[in-house]
């Protein structure tokens, strides 16, 4: 039996298609804000979401999702509403979800009941970007045991000896961040995470999404070509959070359209 | 134990971008740590740079004032830059060196640490950036002109509450975005392995001078230590050397601040505290019921830090050194305190081991000891000092 997130990917595969994650951040600008924001994302080409639960510290981030955590606490974000969020939004789409969060609310929960509660309300499985792959024993079994995915990282300076280790692991997807340093919209050469994808590519069969700085239907091109997926975030976080969410939704319709021109849709 | 944990605390909860930095820093402080030379210019810069050893000065006259054991304050006020900060800047601009990195990053609060990074990079001609919170900054703007006389970048940070955490993670985002010739320099015993263990090495000469400053006096060991505990820096210098000294009573000192609600104080340890992360750290953390970090507040800068250290949680799980508090009201009466009987001006942070005097001098007899470690100087708090008294100055 293959999860919501595996047989999506899988059908993009056979289809010759790299899938789209978009990052949307819980609550930015109210829970009804997020629905909508979900509903008009997958109606935009997306593929995947990656629900963002604030933290009011999150170290991987930069200003803008930043900005965007502050704003969803302030606006009242819990991982209780966190949770009836996922419920709200699996009544009408089968989008596959995956949370990511920081450690801290999840060891504060408790990682089995975190795991198992958004399970339940049908989420798909959690990265957790302040975790190295050294201290996540806990967070990934808590996810095994309630059968969602938890991802693993590879970056430019991770080391072949290091990536054996993550890929052996992986299941869902790989989040390969492709330059040193936060999220945030920025000019990068993805040939160098591209390279690094090379080398995961002959360790593991589970998809790699290439993640941070892509704000452009040009960069999620350049960015997908040797990966599966590519993940957005900030610039669609940006748009939303001044309220231009058709802005938002014109940006991932022309990165939809933009990939499917440049690999080919059946 | 694992590896880099104090029992359950400590960790390395950090970005896997900061993984190889972290592996390249604990590889070299593992070479340099047995190294004689790396350790002889180390010495060198403390003693001759830095001006150690600092005195262990029998305070005559506060001991009068109590009337009851002998109080000794370990004056690392009297550092190069004002404070025990130097210690671990000086160690960790040598390390950084030696790893052939061009550039420091370090994160500030009241600008002590700022200072201290800044007047090492100057030494060594490095490239030196260093993170404030922008409420710091308008308020500090003392050591942030001091900062860029030493020719440091000052960058403000308004993200999120705009303080010390907040610029603790600036820097670590600004590390991560430059780990190739970056080094950070963590200002206290708190972050990522190897960062506790590293800072704790290189502060614990204060309480190695202790002991054998004891000696030399023919007092043997203190019956008591003090010091003030923000993230624990000064505190695990004055303790470590001690730590298996069961007869030598140990007493980490947080700010009380102005009040018991978690958000208007810093007592991580000895208040509401529990464990959980922050900055790459497993240990006690000031959160709400959500997990979310909560701004400690303290009258001193230098102590309002929600975390601290993973080896002090370590200590007051163990029963090794017990946590206490005092207010902003009993620090600020120990800060003019010993300015009038000693003629000595502290430092806001150690004015809070000082005052803890006044809850336990009664408890003590003549022939003990006391030694409270002077962690810095008072002249940085002179100003707030002022203001909070109601008086004009310019």
């Amino acid at each position: 039996m293959s999860t919501r997130l595996e047989a999506k990917m899988e059908a993009l595969r056979q289809a010759g298609r790299k899938a789209l994650f978009i990052y949307i951040t819980a609550g930015a600008t109210g829970l009804e804000e997020t629905i909508e924001a979900v509903r008009g994302a997958e109606a935009a080409g997306a593929d995947v979401i990656e629900l963002g639960l604030p933290f009011s510290d999150p170290m991987a981030d930069g200003p803008v999702i930043q900005a965007s955590s502050v704003s969803a606490l302030k606006h009242g974000m819990t991982t209780a509403k966190e949770i009836e969020l996922v419920k709200k939004l699996r009544t009408f789409t089968d989008i596959p979800l995956i949370g990511m969060g920081y450690i801290n609310t999840m060891l504060h929960y408790g990682f089995e009941k975190y795991a198992q509660d958004f399970q339940a309300a049908g989420l798909d499985g959690f990265i957790v970007p302040d975790v190295p792959h050294e201290e996540s024993a806990d967070m990934r079994a808590a996810c095994e045991k309630a059968g969602l995915h938890y991802a693993e990282f590879i970056t430019p300076g991770t080391t072949e000896k290091r990536m054996e280790k993550t890929c052996e692991k992986a299941t869902g997807f790989i989040y390969c961040v492709s330059n040193n340093g936060v999220t945030g919209v920025k000019k990068i050469d993805y040939s160098v995470i591209g390279k690094v994808c090379e080398k995961a590519k002959k360790l593991t069969k589970t998809p790699l999404a290439v993640g941070f700085g892509i704000g452009s239907p040009e960069a999620a091109v350049a960015a997908a070509e040797h990966a599966d997926a590519v993940i957005c975030g900030s610039a669609v976080v940006s748009r939303l959070l001044e309220g231009k969410k058709d802005e938002a939704f014109a940006l991932i319709h022309s990165m939809r359209e933009a990939l499917d021109a440049a690999y080919g849709k059946e | 134990m694992k590896k880099g944990r104090f029992g359950a605390y400590g960790g390395q909860y950090v970005p896997e971008i900061v993984m190889p930095a972290l592996e390249e820093l604990e590889a070299a402080y593992a070479k340099y740590k047995e190294d004689p030379d790396f350790q002889k210019e180390f010495n060198y810069y403390l003693n001759e740079y830095a001006g150690r050893p600092t005195r262990l000065y029998y305070a005559e006259q506060l001991t009068k004032h109590y009337g009851r054991a002998k109080i000794y304050l370990k004056r690392e006020d009297l550092l190069h830059t004002g404070a025990h900060k130097i210690n671990n800047a000086l160690g960790q601009a040598l390390l950084a060196k030696r790893m052939g990195k061009k550039r420091i990053v370090a994160e500030t609060g009241a600008g002590q640490h700022g200072v201290a990074s800044a007047t090492v990079a100057a030494l060594f001609g490095m490239e030196c950036h260093v993170f404030m919170g922008a409420l710091d900054v308008e308020r500090q703007k003392l050591n942030v002109f001091r900062m860029k006389l030493l020719g440091a970048k000052v960058i403000p940070v308004s993200s999120g509450t705009g303080t010390l955490k907040d610029a603790t993670s600036e820097a670590i985002r600004y590390w991560a975005t430059n780990i190739e010739d970056t080094h950070y320099i963590i200002g206290s015993a708190v972050g990522p392995h190897p960062y506790p263990t590293i800072v704790r090495d290189f502060q614990k000469v204060i309480g190695e001078e202790i002991r054998s400053q004891m000696a030399e006096k023919g007092l043997g060991k203190p019956d008591y230590l003090l010091a003030c505990v923000g993230g624990g820096s000064n505190a695990i210098g004055t303790f470590y050397e001690f730590r298996n000294d069961k007869d030598v009573k140990k007493i980490g000192i947080e700010a009380g601040g102005r009040g018991s609600a978690p958000v208007d104080n810093a007592k991580t340890l000895s208040g509401s505290g529990e464990p959980g992360v922050l900055h790459g750290a497993y240990s006690y953390l000031l959160q709400d019921d959500d997990g979310q970090v909560i701004e400690a507040y303290s009258i001193s800068a230098g102590l309002d830090y929600p975390g601290v250290g993973p080896e002090h949680s370590y200590f007051k799980d163990e029963g090794i050194v017990q946590y206490d508090s005092v207010t902003d009201a009993e620090a600020l009466a120990a800060f003019q305190r010993l300015s009038e009987t000693e003629g000595i001006i502290p430092a806001l942070e150690s004015s809070h081991a000082l005052a803890y005097l006044e809850k336990l001098m009664p408890e003590t007899k003549p022939e003990e000891t006391v030694v409270v470690c002077l962690s810095g100087r008072g002249d940085k708090d002179v100003a707030m000092v002022a203001k909070t008294l109601g008086e004009e100055i310019e």
